[in-house]
């Protein structure tokens, strides 16, 4: 297996605390970063190649990049920890296993961008996570890491899977029900509370470190032309040994699935979501593709969040689309109308589906919704929820036909 | 302002810079159709239906939230353009009721409007549709049909921009998403009505308005709200077409008309719902003499002839005229005649209320008269209270009171100065107490029932328009005053509304220069008033500055 970057302390006794973690070189980065400038930073993360790694994959550098030069009010950094996309567990392992991690790329990221607040915003379902990150806060500051110029917000959300869409975050951040907003303005421009705020992903914040650490070069050099590093893969459903599983990002699905044990159950497999919920659904034709963003793009699916959850041949894709699509129905804003109305109206047609009551219409009806449905509302959530829907029933379309009526 | 030029469906147009492409579009007259977007409140952009396309975007844009650029080119009818909000239009109809046949909002309902203009698909959806509240009182005035709703959000950013009270809120997610109160909040702040207007579809109506006519059966007059000294500009909405609908009443309802100098879109509870006196029952609608107890029926050569007779027989000192700041430019005009003509110098028009009023924190003034800055400016200010102790004092031998209540006023010891009088003339549109102690009762037409103009507190004069015919024999003031000017020998003015205007601008400096062209649907400043805006809602002000 290729070198462990960010699950580099996951074995280790007590990796969540201060101590162990800068035993084992924690907090040398931050200290490098500290006698560089700003700009310096930004630009070492832009070499890096760096992509944000909670779903949308754009590269960190430049979103940094993105804060008005001339703002003279405060600029916020916020982590998105509002871990929610389906069949993804990362960011849980890492703020419970390593949250100095993140605590040390939040000092490096607020230098790059000149911020003095962060706020991390965590899944309310996140307990341990919360608890661990929150010690580890604890920590930093009686270290003096902390509050020495910049200082971190702890947040807990309510458990709605709409708030880990940036903006949505923001909202709920501000108090207000978790809505996405209008863009423009986008968040790096008018973000929480009025000011430039960037928002990151727990992983994302955690490869900075080695990043400044080691150099752009080498993390550049871990992953493909397009994408730097490692990344963290949560690998569900039916494999022998689920979990999480770092790799560069030019790991093929083949080898990932291999990693975690192989297909269990028929041990046959049947389809792969590759990147959480949002993902088009791969067959097992399919999976020779490399797990970045670039090249799941060409698949015509998408990385996203690299949940994967494998099915076997005994799974059943109908049921599994209805699965996902009561998902997204019960956790639609319901801000915008084609995302409100249609995740419920599909959810209703796939449920009527699976239970025997189908007609073929309903696939062409699902079918062109769906392809209606994107960049026509505010958020990208839309755009993931129906987007996949389009894989489901054109690989399995017998598979649905088969449960149909007429 | 810096402008910015763009093309809309070929057609080029000038705007100022920051304009959205709704607005811009309007401009020439191309209707974006939009259900989120209004222009007196935030850009909310959710309702998705106001896409159009623009050169080198990739995909529709959302017009609302989208700032005209120099050299941009919009179209607004492409094909995909039109595919998207034939989209959005089945989107917003799935979940909605086909209740229309029961729904009060039907004939000005934008789902309606819509799908005939952007609809028209076959529909497809053939599951339940989400059910949710239906007829939940909101408050005083709105009530809700969550069905009906299309989450717009219009009504829940009025409450926290406009009003700032903030009751409305909207619950829960996805298809089951619906509008509500907060716990333990009532709709009732002042301006609640106005969600009601907000509301494109069914789902807030009027608890007033609804269920007494429908709403092509209405015609829609030009007017302004007596209800205060603000003037805000108003339609009233008038049923003629059904005089047996809403139990006789001929005007159903009163809606804010658009002016930036006055109100912008909105009015207050106050002034809305505060219409209904005049089809009430104890409306005046025949000239009445008292003969002791005994009231009677005369016509009006009879009861102008009297009214004359008095005012000729008294010595000009031993008459009094007590005018009313609900009276318009014109009828306070008249009277202003009337006292010249019978060098008549005891004259005055405010009486206090019983119970003061207060100003609100938007656009409700505390004194509840249309008229009293153009009753200043007529001249008629006097002293009521010397008048009534006059009276009381056996010197006044004949008092004419307008509209006035005297005897529920703020002025002390009416009633002994009333019956001191001699010959009490009483004119007004509903009857009252004072009324009831008048030897003649010279019945008015009221404000919705002629043509005339106010003059709210900031010098703006504005139009009113009859939206109806007076009730009976009632008729308006200066009518009323010029007959009897005429029998005193006095020639009439003229036949309209408009030629009396015509004298009061040529006879009173203020109003120089005006006329009813002129002053128009907006209104006008009279002489030396600055240009007036409309107050910044309570919603919209910088928060009050905190100092340690």
């Amino acid at each position: 297996m290729a070198e462990r970057v960010l699950m580099r302390n996951f074995d280790r006794a007590d990796s969540h605390t201060l101590a162990v973690y800068r035993q084992h070189g924690g907090y040398a980065a931050w200290e490098k970063a500290r006698t560089l400038e700003p700009a310096a930073l930004v630009e070492e993360v832009k070499q890096s190649n760096l992509r944000g790694l909670g779903g949308a994959g754009f590269p960190t550098g430049a979103k940094w990049s993105f804060i008005p030069k001339n703002h003279t009010g405060p600029v916020y950094l916020v982590v998105n920890a509002d871990e929610g996309e389906p069949g993804t567990f990362k960011d849980r392992y890492l703020l419970e296993k390593d949250p100095h991690a993140l605590i040390e790329g939040m000092l490096i990221a607020a230098r790059a961008i000149r911020s003095a607040l962060g706020f991390v915003y965590i899944r309310g379902e996140y307990v341990q996570p919360w608890r661990r990150f929150s010690g580890a806060v604890t920590e930093a500051y009686d270290a003096g890491l902390l509050g020495q110029g910049f200082d971190v917000v702890v947040h807990r959300g309510a458990g709605a899977y709409i708030c880990g869409e940036e903006t949505g975050l923001i909202s709920s951040l501000e108090g207000k029900k978790g809505w996405p907003k209008v863009k423009p303005p986008f968040p790096a421009i008018k973000g929480a509370f009025g000011q430039p705020t960037i928002v990151n992903n727990v992983e994302t914040l955690a490869c900075v470190p080695p990043i400044i650490g080691r150099g752009a070069a080498w993390f550049a050099g871990l992953g493909t032309k397009t994408q730097g590093g490692t990344r963290m893969y949560s690998v569900s459903g039916r494999v022998r040994k689920p979990g999480v599983y770092e790799a560069p990002v030019s790991v093929t699905l083949r080898q990932l699935i291999e990693l975690a044990g192989g297909v269990s159950h028929t041990g046959r497999l049947k389809a792969v979501v590759p990147g959480g919920g949002s993902a088009a659904i791969l067959t097992a034709d399919e999976i020779d593709v490399v797990m970045d963003v670039d090249g799941l793009r060409n698949a015509g699916s998408m990385i996203g969040s690299a949940g994967v959850v494998v099915l076997d041949e005994s799974a059943s894709i109908p049921e599994a689309l209805m699965v996902l699509a009561r998902f997204y129905a019960h956790e639609s804003c319901g801000q915008c109308t084609p995302c409100r109305e249609s995740t419920g109206w599909i959810y209703k047609m796939v449920h009527r589906i699976v239970d025997g009551h189908g007609r073929k219409d309903d696939l062409d009806t699902i079918l062109d919704l769906a392809r209606r449905g994107a960049g026509t509302t505010i958020c990208a959530f839309y755009d993931g929820a129906v987007g996949p829907y389009i894989s489901y029933i054109q690989k399995f379309r017998s598979e649905f036909e088969a449960l149909c009526r007429a | 302002m810096p402008s910015v030029k763009l093309t809309i469906d070929g057609k080029e147009i000038e705007v100022e810079a920051g304009t959205n492409l709704i607005e811009a579009a309007r401009r020439l007259g191309i209707e974006v159709p939009h259900y989120c977007y209004h222009p007196g409140l935030s850009i909310a952009g959710q309702c998705r239906l106001c896409m159009v396309d623009i050169e080198k975007a990739p995909r529709p844009t959302i017009a609302c939230n989208t700032p005209a650029a120099d050299g941009m080119v919009v179209h607004t009818q492409t094909d995909r353009v039109k595919e998207t909000r034939r989209s959005v239009m089945e989107f917003h109809l799935i979940n909605h009721p086909l209740d229309c046949p029961v729904c009060d909002q039907a004939g000005e309902c934008w789902l309606q409007i819509y799908y005939m203009k952007h609809g028209l698909y076959e529909p497809r959806m053939a599951d339940e549709k989400v059910h949710k509240p239906k007829a939940v009182p909101l408050g005083p005035h709105v009530i809700l049909d969550a069905e009906r709703c299309i989450l717009c959000s219009r009504c829940v950013r009025f409450c926290d921009e406009i009003t700032a009270t903030g009751e409305l809120g909207i619950f829960n997610r996805g298809d089951h998403s619906e509008i509500g109160l907060f716990p333990g909040r009532d709709l009732e702040n002042n301006y609640s009505g106005n969600v009601v207007d907000i509301c494109p579809v069914g789902a807030l109506t009027d608890r007033d308005f609804r269920f007494q006519v429908r709403v092509w059966y209405l015609d829609t007059t030009k007017s302004i709200c007596p209800g205060c000294a603000r003037g805000c500009n108003i339609d009233v909405h008038v049923n003629r077409k059904r005089p047996h609908h809403a139990g006789g009443r001929r005007v159903a309802r009163l809606k804010p008309r658009f002016n930036d100098a006055v109100n912008a879109w909105w009015m207050c509870d106050v002034g809305r719902y505060g219409f209904r006196r005049v089809d009430d029952a104890d409306r005046v609608t025949v000239p009445q003499r008292r003969n002791g107890a005994e009231r009677l029926d005369a016509g009006w050569d009879e009861a102008v002839a009297a009214v004359a007779e008095a005012l000729g027989r008294h010595a000009p000192d031993e008459i009094a005229i007590l005018a009313s700041p609900d009276q318009s430019n014109e009828d306070l005009f008249a009277l202003r005649r009337l006292c010249e003509a019978r060098g008549i110098r005891q004259v005055a028009f405010r009486v206090p209320p019983a119970i003061a009023s207060a100003d609100d924190d938007f656009l409700l003034r505390a004194d509840r008269h249309p008229n009293t800055r153009g009753a200043e400016l007529v001249g008629l200010d006097g002293d009521a209270a010397g008048i009534l102790a006059a009276a009381r004092a056996g010197r006044v031998k004949l008092l004419w009171v307008f509209e006035h209540d005297l005897l529920s006023s703020g002025l002390p010891e009416a009633r002994p100065a009333l019956e001191r009088v001699e010959t009490l003339v009483w004119s007004g549109a509903n009857a009252n107490a004072t009324s009831a102690l008048a030897h003649h009762v010279l019945p008015l037409a009221a404000w919705v029932e002629r043509d005339g103009t106010f003059t709210n507190f900031l010098g703006r004069v504005q139009r009113f328009r009859a939206a109806v015919e007076p009730l009976g024999e009632a008729r308006a003031g200066w009518d009323v005053v010029g007959r009897v000017l005429a029998a005193l020998g006095t020639p009439g003015t003229g036949s309209r509304a408009e030629h009396w205007f015509r004298a009061l601008a040529t006879s009173v400096p203020a109003f120089a220069g005006l006329t009813y062209q002129a002053i128009g649907d907006g209104g006008a400043m009279v002489a030396g008033a600055p240009p007036t805006t409309a107050p910044t809602p309570p919603g919209r002000r910088a928060p009050a500055t905190v100092t340690a």
